[in-house]
């Protein structure tokens, strides 16, 4: 499996991206923002850091990138595109993911881990998670508070498009396992074909159980499974 | 324009400093020049007032590849790795402005570990307020951590440890000191001092502003309360512009085109320029024209002393520009070809066309005046016994009051703004002992950690000095590392008085004597004075930036109890020292008395054999027993996974309050498995290292004798409520 990491100017998550791919063969290349054609690739990973600073707003020049037409199309032809923090706030401004996410609702950055509740199983990113399903994962976020409208809400219910969910230990999904805000308890949602995931928590900063976990590893072994 | 006793005034220069400055220069210097001379003679840049005392510290060992005196300190790590790291003070800009104050402080930091080639792994800091219920307090600590955060978060390099502290000596003075970690290859740092003549000399990074301008001089005087009228004096970070900055400069660093760097920091280009030429003893010449400037129709004086961040100041060797440049502009950065160094050993100035300033280096540097300033030996007070009974008062009720104190509770609702975990290599997380973050790739780890104790310094700086390093020295051992030398940040008021000049000489030298015994040197550090506000000083703050190495992580300890029925030893002897105490200051309210001594032959055994416990894999868990005494830390290592002790204070002289608040240095507490027990006892007495077996693990709560008790569920509770319900 091949994959494409995304290098924006304020990327600060792309090189753990890359450890954890290779960690779990998959074969991986940095692609600078400024080009216009990604090499072959089966998976584009939009990594997390402050991409051009969140001027404006989180996302929103690195959306407008060179490279980010060709990601485009990319998706567009089924091939799996990964977005995590900062990286899923570039796919929500590029368009390839709906809603929008805002800042947290106590206007604070917040780093910890927290539980998930895999919802979604039956995608390629997370097909492993079915040996287990509730998940810890570190947060680093100052906008992760998901928010959608009523109908977009019901949509990605209704169509099984919710990968993760904030849950407490025991993966009840409740107000107070919410960390950020987001409504239904988002952490990750899909696009309608699951080929395009974007979430808030860093799977590639706990696959070693030095750093107190390996529940990200399941991703990137459902990953090179799915191929 | 003619040169008033006013401006010189103004530029924080004395009437004897301006003759010395005309004798240097031999003729009256023009207001350009009188602006660099108040830069670079400022006791900030200058040390005037410490030199002296700063020569005392022991500064070489084996390990040490680079003391004071460059951007940052390196230390070997085996393996052709090596770590740079240095702690910077930002406390007056953190007072006027504490957002960009305290991101300033880290963006500055960084700068400084990664000019020398390395790539920060880990940022920590130290910060200070007044009481909580000081009418600034709220906001200025919201800003600090909001402000450190914002800056860490945004480059990318994890912020793992820290300590926050209150105390009213700091409600107009805060202290905002932050530390950076850098990881480098032996072979491979740059350093500061230029050479050879005619290189070409190298703008690159953010452009010039004119915020900042005199910064340095701000920081070199007490305030007044006319404070807030100083906010121009505060730079503005850009933490993104930093981060390109970073990545740009260990780029061109992969080859051998740089001869020298520097950071523009404090005095900005004035300083980074005189520093690189003259520690190579040569001139340097800049045309002013070539300045990447922000703003329209900057003057000189102010392009000269604009403290605008994210600046470094590069001397290439000659024809590598082109490819230099074409890194910058990759990276969307400035660059700007300014100058040259030359062999007249002067700084020389051009704009326009003219020449706009020309002073010899040596008057800027060498020459600037240095102080043999006046000192008194504090005034130790006699033990204190208090008035009240304190024997009959309740311990666990003592202990959940102390639990629930601002400077006792855990600090989460600070640590989890800062992304600790970026990078994938953070091992152990704020709250620990020390930090500890993986060289990344391999199997070792650097255990790091940042301490300071104010309330002993003040009642004994001798003994606080040398406490302080201990602690440090501590705090790496009980996480399995072995200490290899600090960086230390020097926090008082002003040196002009004999009182508070007295208090850094008697700090320093305990500091020395810890230091030196436990060869652990000093290889960078800071000095900020003038934290004193219409005559009211803060306490004493040495901070000690520790670091260490772990040479494998399956040896790294924590302190959290790990199982039920194992046991609990203390190391170390317990003599219920309680006057400066957490007890006294919190439960008795008595801040009077002497700290508690150090024995450093003690600290030294005790710490070697917890040590050599921990790499023969006996120890279950490891803490040391500091602030608050045995009880508070004992609570400590129940929390994180609920597991209780059953203790049972051994029979002696002394009361059941002194000996669980007790403050006594150069103890840990240590789980045992009933299978290592043996062994530990046995290593223990064959070194004479006195213990005491006090308890064994349980269940859910902590039981002290019979009549106590209180369940750990309780106790987290306490300890979590503070801050929470502070910024409810």
């Amino acid at each position: 499996m091949k994959s494409s990491v995304i290098v924006f100017p304020g990327s600060n998550c792309d090189r753990d991206i890359a450890v954890a791919l290779e960690k779990f063969q998959i074969k991986n290349e940095m692609v600078w923002h400024d080009e216009t054609n990604l090499p072959k690739s089966d998976l584009v990973v939009l990594p997390g850091g402050f991409a051009y600073g969140d001027y404006l707003r989180t996302g929103c020049i690195a959306s407008k990138s060179k490279i980010i037409n060709d990601v485009v199309k990319h998706a567009k032809k089924g091939a799996l595109v990964l977005g995590i923090c900062n990286g899923f706030q570039i796919l929500i401004e590029s368009g390839l993911l709906p809603g929008v996410l805002l800042r947290n609702k106590n206007l604070r950055f917040l780093s910890k881990n927290v539980f998930l509740k895999v919802v979604n199983m039956e995608n390629k990113f997370c097909l492993k998670y079915k040996k287990k399903n509730i998940i810890e994962l570190p947060i680093a976020h100052n906008e992760g508070n998901y928010f959608a409208n009523e109908d977009l809400l019901k949509n990605l219910e209704d169509k099984n498009l919710i990968a993760f969910k904030y849950c407490n230990e025991q993966g009840l999904v409740n107000k107070i396992s919410n960390p950020n805000g987001s409504s239904n308890n988002i952490a990750g949602i899909l696009n309608n074909e699951k080929n395009i995931l974007g979430m808030m928590p860093h799977p590639e900063r706990l696959i070693d159980p030095l750093l107190s976990g390996e529940d990200g590893s399941i991703m990137f072994e459902s990953l090179f499974k799915s191929h | 324009m003619e040169i008033t006793p006013d401006i010189i005034n103004n530029h924080g220069i004395n009437p004897e400093e301006y003759k010395k400055i005309i004798n240097l220069v031999g003729r009256k210097p023009n207001l350009l020049e009188l602006g660099i001379f108040s830069a670079m003679w400022n006791e900030h840049c200058s040390y005037k007032s410490s030199k002296k005392y700063l020569k005392t510290l022991p500064v070489k060992n084996k390990k040490v590849i680079q003391g004071p005196g460059e951007n940052a300190g390196v230390v070997d790590i085996d393996d052709n790795d090596a770590l740079v790291f240095k702690i910077e003070s930002h406390n007056h800009p953190s007072y006027i402005e504490p957002y960009q104050g305290a991101a300033t402080g880290v963006g500055g930091i960084l700068r400084d570990v990664f000019t020398m080639g390395a790539r920060p792994i880990a940022t920590l800091n130290s910060i200070h307020f007044g009481n909580h219920d000081h009418p600034k307090t709220k906001n200025l600590l919201n800003g600090v951590v909001a402000g450190i955060g914002g800056y860490g978060n945004c480059i990318g390099i994890p912020t793992v440890g820290g300590e926050v502290k209150f105390n009213s000596s700091y409600s107009e003075n805060i202290l905002v000191n932050a530390m950076a970690i850098g990881l480098v290859k032996k072979n491979k740092i740059f350093y500061s001092k230029a050479r050879g003549i005619n290189q070409p000399v190298i703008y690159v990074g953010s452009k010039t502003g004119r915020d900042g301008i005199h910064g340095a001089s701000m920081a070199s005087a007490e305030f007044d309360n006319d404070t807030e009228s100083k906010k121009p004096t505060v730079q503005v970070g850009d933490p993104f512009t930093e981060k390109l900055l970073l990545e740009a400069c260990l780029e061109l660093m992969k080859d051998d085109s740089i001869i020298s760097i520097q950071d523009m920091g404090a005095a900005g280009l004035t300083s980074s320029s005189v520093e690189m030429a003259s520690k190579g003893d040569l001139g340097i010449e800049i045309n002013l024209d070539k300045i990447p400037c922000r703003e329209e129709k900057m003057t000189p004086y102010e392009i000269m002393l604009s403290e605008s961040q994210e600046r470094m100041l590069l001397i290439l060797k000659s024809g590598k520009e082109e490819n230099a440049k074409k890194i910058f502009n990759k990276w969307n950065l400035d660059f700007s070809v300014i100058g040259k160094t030359t062999n007249s050993k002067n700084l020389v100035l051009n704009f326009s066309g003219k020449e706009v300033a020309n002073l010899p280096l040596s008057s800027l540097s060498t020459n600037a005046p240095i102080y043999d300033r006046k000192w008194k030996k504090s005034s130790v007070s006699k033990k204190i016994i208090p008035k009240k009974n304190y024997k009959s008062l309740n311990i666990i009720d003592c202990l959940k009051k102390i639990l629930t104190t601002p400077n006792n509770s855990e600090k989460s609702w600070v640590w989890e703004q800062y992304d600790h975990t970026v990078m994938g290599d953070t091992v152990q997380k704020p709250g620990g002992d020390s930090a500890v973050v993986r060289v990344h790739g391999k199997k070792k780890g650097i255990a790091v950690t940042i301490d300071s104790s104010a309330h002993y310094c003040l009642a004994n700086p001798l003994t606080g000095g040398k406490q302080v390093v201990c602690e440090a020295w501590r705090n790496l051992i009980s996480v399995g590392a072995n200490p290899l030398a600090i960086t230390n940040c020097l926090n008082f008021g002003n040196p002009e008085k004999d009182k508070i000049m007295g208090q850094f000489v008697e700090t320093i030298e305990g500091i020395s004597q810890a230091c030196s015994y436990l060869d652990f040197p000093v290889v960078s550090g800071n000095v900020s004075f003038y934290n004193e506000t219409e005559n009211k000083a803060i306490s004493p703050t040495p901070t000690i930036g520790g670091v260490g190495l772990i040479k494998d992580l399956d040896f790294m300890m924590t302190k959290n109890l790990k199982e039920i029925g194992s046991n609990i030893f203390v190391v170390g002897k317990t003599s219920g020292h309680l006057n400066q105490s957490e007890f006294f200051r919190e439960i008795l309210k008595l801040d009077k008395g002497p700290p508690p001594e150090i024995n450093l032959f003690n600290e030294k055994n005790n710490g070697l054999i917890i040590k050599r416990l921990i790499s023969k894999k006996l120890l279950s868990s490891v803490h040391d027993v500091s602030s608050g005494g045995i009880l508070v830390t004992l609570a400590e290592m129940c929390i994180p996974k609920k597991i209780g002790v059953k203790i049972k204070a051994p029979q002696s002289k002394l009361n059941l309050h002194e000996y669980m608040f007790g403050e006594d240095q150069s103890r840990y507490l240590l789980e045992v498995s009933d299978k290592n027990k043996d062994e530990v006892i046995k290593i223990l007495k064959e070194n004479s290292i006195h213990y005491e077996i006090i308890g064994k693990t349980q269940e859910d709560s902590l039981n002290i004798d019979k009549e106590f008790k209180i369940e750990i569920s309780e106790l987290n509770k306490l300890n979590s409520y503070w801050f929470k319900n502070y910024f409810k």
